[in-house]
């Protein structure tokens, strides 16, 4: 059973990526990237922007900061 | 053996020198300056954290060798924690080295800061690569055989060969480990000496520790 269950899961992730076929790639002139590689960099845009913009749990403000 | 040649010694100065410019209290500080509340400055110990556990199923690959991280369960998932741990580690360097580039974390004598951080991506980067050349799978050989005309268009293919999955296993588990943390205990203690650069906003004066 416990195996079925693992089973499921394998085909249901294997479902959402396609790891078996071969990679997407975005070409533009000589430049040429994989999808997987833009996707990371977005995401590390998004947490860059969030980090600057989020405030930080537990921060305390005393006086004279921020100034 | 006189005071003043006890003073001469290279021990004596050594140890002198590190409490004078690295007390405790600087080491493991208790607090942090108010401006650190940030999520911007948890990237760098996020690299930390992440590096550790690089370096921790690095050693369990190790020991137990490609037999078991190609066939067996356990070593496919520990294989898979090491290949993680690199992304994550890669993931936050990125974005700790665009948050310290942004505030010119170079500022209050803090080049070496700086530098040390370059040298220590670039050291990474090397690591990483020598070990996407030594998994020993269909991977590991086409990535070789696609870079092995770069690196030797460089000269560099005289001595670094990485089509000889030994010679680039040796670099990947000693020498560029041993440079990337040699590199890395140097960039921290660089930082607890130079203390967390400061916003632009804020002067030296107004680098008030949080009581």
């Amino acid at each position: 059973m416990k195996g079925e269950h693992v089973a499921a899961l394998y085909a249901l992730f294997g479902a959402l990526v396609p790891l078996t076929s071969p990679g997407h790639y975005i070409q533009w002139h000589w430049i040429q990237i994989s999808v997987a590689n833009v996707v990371v960099i977005f995401l590390m845009i998004v947490t860059f922007i969030a980090a600057l913009l989020l405030p930080f749990p537990g921060r305390r403000r005393r006086r004279g900061d921020d100034k | 053996m006189s005071a003043s040649e006890i003073d001469r010694q290279w021990t004596t100065r050594l140890r002198k020198g590190l409490a004078h410019h690295l007390p405790a209290e600087k080491l493991l500080p208790d607090t942090q300056p108010s401006y650190v509340s940030s999520w911007i400055y948890v990237f760098g110990v996020a690299t930390l954290a992440s590096m550790i556990v690089v370096i921790g199923t690095g050693c369990i690959l190790a020991i137990m060798g490609p037999q078991w991280w190609h066939q067996s369960s356990v070593g496919h998932y520990v294989n898979s924690l090491h290949l993680w741990s690199v992304e994550v580690f890669f993931f936050s360097m990125v974005v700790h080295l665009w948050g310290k580039f942004f505030m010119a974390a170079w500022r209050g004598k803090r080049q070496l800061v700086w530098i040390t951080g370059v040298v220590t991506f670039l050291a990474s980067v090397t690591t990483a690569f020598t070990g996407y050349v030594s998994q020993t799978n269909f991977d590991s050989q086409w990535i070789s055989t696609q870079a092995k005309d770069g690196i030797n268009a460089t000269g560099a293919g005289a001595f670094f060969n990485v089509l000889n999955t030994g010679q680039m296993l040796m670099w990947h588990i000693l020498l560029l480990p041993l440079a990337a943390v040699v590199l890395t205990v140097l960039h921290v203690l660089l930082v607890r000496y130079r203390g967390v650069v400061p916003p632009f906003e804020l002067t030296a004066t107004d680098e008030v520790h949080a009581s």
